[in-house]
């Protein structure tokens, strides 16, 4: 079996006092899509950011992340994403106040030549809307600036927080289409609650529960077996072909 | 007539120099979230140095290209204090706003005390151009010449940085920075370059308001810095907390509301407006004019 492309080991994060991953153990395959599921705040956004290294200053960070042989949890957040680690964070987090043109231009990098070309095949509609401000556009539009952004730089590894979070059914189709492509080509560890996007894209699932994992394997193997699924994650695989969520049909797109 | 003309004028010169104290002051913050109190040091050290070079650096003197090369080492000494302070002492308290507090009004006090001790705590004169000291004829009203400078260099520097902002690599940096920090240091650049810079900015800012101030009142004294950083933190909370255009704003409606208020009223009043002002803005508009955002 080939190496892992990310090795997180006995990772523990406490935060203002609460202790929210209580030593997580999973690695994530180089190639394809791994999927971290859980219910709400058993800690999948917490394990992302501590592994980006964006854990808040009040909070401890214990354990080991590897990227390859590389330790992560000891460099700053910066370095870890010239050095090919890149996060697409839960509510996209583009910057409103800025156009376009100017949220991908923040994202160059200094000594790479910046891909707009691919950015442009997989989302003509940044190209189109290059000089609007990126707070004017929609959840969709939004999110897709977010992931293009990442995608204007090679990476070795993406991080992607909920990306189908609030989005429009089609819209939501476009961005599992998205990220299928570019799983092609790079990792990606992906959280998502919409069990639809997650049997089409995910090839292997990490559970957690109250901070730890509570089961690791094939991710269809896990969909496929309801009482699992309902145990786990609280709904049933049944659910799972539902595209619209009901958190997804509040948004437009 | 001539009346409202020269206190316009000279509200606006007033406008301008809270603007130079308080547009550094408001990146600081809506980048850093620093609160830093000991920005008055700036203007001190910018004043005190341009003071001590007109009549001790050679080739700086109190008129013509002597008194720029003057005014130019003002600057670059408060740039430089400004950058040492980011470097040595809010560094390591990013996320720590209550020592941060400590720490910057320790130094301010300390910095004050320091010239106090150097210098005396008397007000001295002020090494000026001839023609700063006398007025120009505008529309029938004498306006200070001192004044008109301080306009035109507010002008110019509200300029240079929103020309910064808008078509510099650090000032996309910095616009993003004040929007969400987190997510431009997520997106691999190192964002406490940017912190050093703003700071630099805020310093020359300060340190070149306390030069022309200083040309403007004629004296420089210790607690120059201090009486003007409240005006100038009250200008950053009316404009918008980050916001350099904000401040702009700001600046005129709180220059001009004190020199009208102040002549037409009772001596004092204007600053009692100055803070209602404050207030009926946190009341009905708590992030301040133009919000969060660089240049808006």
């Amino acid at each position: 079996m080939s190496q892992p492309v990310l090795t997180v080991d006995d990772l523990s994060v406490r935060i203002a006092g609460l202790h929210i991953l209580q030593g997580v153990s999973f690695t994530v395959a180089p190639t394809g899509v791994t999927v971290l599921l859980g219910r709400n705040g058993v800690g999948k956004t917490t394990t992302l950011r501590a592994v980006v290294g964006l854990t808040p200053r009040n909070g401890e960070v214990d354990g080991t992340v590897r990227m390859g042989e590389q330790s992560l949890l000891d460099r700053p957040t910066h370095r870890l994403v010239r050095g090919g680690l890149g996060y697409v964070p839960e509510d996209r987090c583009v910057f409103a106040g800025l156009t376009v043109a100017e949220n991908l231009r923040l994202a160059e990098r200094r000594g790479s030549t910046p891909a707009y070309d691919r950015v442009f095949a997989l989302f003509p509609e940044l190209d189109r809307r290059s000089r609007q401000r990126a707070g004017s556009l929609s959840g969709g539009q939004q999110q897709m600036l977010a992931i293009g952004r990442v995608l204007l730089n090679d990476n070795r590894l993406l991080l992607v927080d909920e990306p189908t979070k609030g989005l429009a059914p089609k819209v939501v189709t476009e961005v599992a289409e998205v990220l299928e492509r570019v799983a092609e080509s790079v990792p990606v560890l992906l959280v998502e609650q919409n069990l639809a996007v997650v049997r089409r894209l995910a090839r292997d699932a990490v559970v957690l529960a109250a901070g730890k994992v509570a089961w690791a394997g094939d991710a269809q193997e896990l969909l496929s077996e309801t009482a699992l699924t309902r145990s786990l994650l609280g709904v049933g695989s049944a659910e799972a072909h539902d595209a619209t969520p009901a958190a997804a049909r509040k948004d437009g797109h | 007539m001539d009346a409202i003309i020269l206190l316009t004028l000279t509200g606006l010169g007033l406008a301008a120099l809270y603007f130079l104290v308080a547009s550094g002051l408001s990146l600081v913050f809506g980048l850093a979230d620093v609160l830093n109190f000991a920005h008055g040091l700036f203007l001190g050290v910018g004043a005190y140095a341009t003071w001590w070079a007109a009549g001790n650096l050679p080739g700086a003197g109190a008129d013509g290209l002597g008194f720029v090369v003057a005014v130019a080492f003002g600057v670059a000494a408060g740039t430089l204090m400004a950058v040492l302070v980011e470097l040595v002492l809010i560094r390591p308290l990013y996320s720590r706003t209550i020592e941060q507090v400590l720490v910057t009004v320790g130094l301010s006090l300390a910095g004050v005390a320091l010239l106090q001790a150097t210098w005396g705590a008397d007000a001295r004169p002020f090494p000026r151009p001839e023609w700063t000291r006398q007025v120009t004829t505008i529309l029938g009203a004498q306006v200070p010449n001192g004044g008109l400078l301080l306009i035109i260099a507010a002008v110019l520097v509200l300029a240079a940085i929103l020309a910064f902002l808008q078509w510099t690599r650090y000032g996309l940096i910095i616009r993003a920075g004040v929007e969400n920090r987190e997510m431009v240091t997520a997106l691999g650049i190192d964002v406490r370059k940017a912190f050093t810079l703003v700071f630099a900015i805020g310093g020359a800012a300060a340190a070149l308001a306390g030069a022309l101030g200083s040309v403007y009142f004629g004296t420089v004294s210790p607690q120059q810095g201090g009486s003007l950083l409240i005006f100038a933190f009250i200008v950053v909370v009316i404009g918008g907390m980050g916001s350099v255009v904000g401040s702009a704003y700001a600046a005129v409606a709180v220059g001009l509301l004190q020199q009208f208020v102040n002549y037409y009223g009772t001596s004092g009043l204007g600053d009692i407006c100055v803070v209602a002002l404050l207030a009926v803005v946190l009341l009905l508009r708590p992030q301040g004019i133009a919000g969060k955002a660089a240049i808006a």
